[in-house]
């Protein structure tokens, strides 16, 4: 998944959990990147016309970035649900942060063939939690 | 969040590697069951495939062999791979593609994908500063020898559905 789709994916989750635009700092923290970084980059999503920023207000996915956001997304939970259930990994949510640079969508795909995702995919995953919902994992608790 | 494609880590290396390994198994897994579908009557008719089939399975598994050699020389925790092998198993025991392109296509979707694979993990080693615990020039060309490998097979299946046109 390339840095681009990275952060439709985080605006995406931030429209949720905030229902309304994506403050600029809450995305630089949710990247773990530095508020310029994440300006420049949404300037970059203006010009492709995937989001528009508003001053004081955020920034918010166009009709063509939710469609783009939504795929990363659904890659994103692909890469959660195959480290938890196929590699048994416990902390399965930070390692899918760390791999989803890595992993392209073909690849997911790939992968998909062998995990049992939920018809609503992406529509169950929960920003809070940063996981599915129906992904039963006993041994790791959500992220504070 | 890790953005820009790089491997930080002995762990994440061994967990890439990990996934290759899936993937392989996934490539060899459909490769077999397709070369059973085949009935005697077409095996004969179609040699072209059937060496074509055969050839992808034991790639795979070549290929699987050498990561996992790799991944034994890392730091990092052992994955059940016979659980992951049944599993492949259970999932491909039921799906047969209709006919010969049908077959061909699918082969070229596993050749591709696995190119893609080494190819963004060959980059991502290659951007990292990272002092891992297995000989980078070793790993490097491993990856660097199997992506070439998957481009040939690439070509080859290529090759062949463009003959049948």
């Amino acid at each position: 998944m390339n840095t681009a789709d990275q952060y439709v994916k985080a605006i995406y989750l931030l429209q949720q959990m905030e229902d309304g635009p994506a403050a600029t700092g809450a995305l630089a923290d949710m990247l773990d990147v530095s508020p310029a970084s994440a300006n420049e980059m949404i300037g970059k999503l203006e010009q492709r016309g995937l989001a528009e920023h508003e001053k004081y207000k955020g920034v918010q996915l166009t009709d063509e970035g939710i469609v783009r956001a939504r795929d990363a997304l659904r890659t994103y939970c692909i890469i959660e649900r195959f480290l938890a259930n196929v590699l048994d990994v416990e902390e399965f949510r930070a390692e899918a942060r760390e791999l989803e640079s890595v992993i392209d969508d073909t690849v997911a795909e790939r992968l998909d063939t062998i995990i049992d995702r939920h018809a609503e995919c992406p529509d169950c995953f929960d920003p809070e939690t940063d996981a599915c919902r129906y992904l039963e994992v006993e041994s790791e608790s959500p992220a504070d | 969040m890790s953005l820009g494609q790089r491997v930080a880590s002995d762990h994440q290396l061994a967990r890439l590697l990990q996934i290759g390994v899936v993937l392989e198994e996934v490539v060899e897994a459909r490769a077999y069951h397709h070369y059973q579908s085949l009935t005697g009557e077409e095996r004969e008719l179609d040699a072209e495939i059937e060496t074509l089939l055969e050839h992808a399975a034991e790639e795979s598994a070549e290929h699987r062999e050498r990561l996992a050699d790799l991944i034994d020389e890392l730091d990092a925790e052992s994955v059940p791979f016979e659980e992951i092998e049944t599993l492949v198993e259970a999932k491909y025991g039921k799906t047969k593609p209709d006919d010969f392109d049908g077959i061909l296509y699918d082969q070229l979707c596993n050749e591709e994908t696995a190119y893609k694979f080494y190819d963004d993990l060959i980059a991502a080693v290659e951007a990292s500063d990272e002092q891992f615990s297995v000989d980078r020039e070793r790993l490097l060309s491993t990856l660097r020898d199997i992506r070439e490998e998957e481009a040939a097979g690439v070509e080859e299946v290529t090759r062949v559905m463009e003959t049948r046109d």
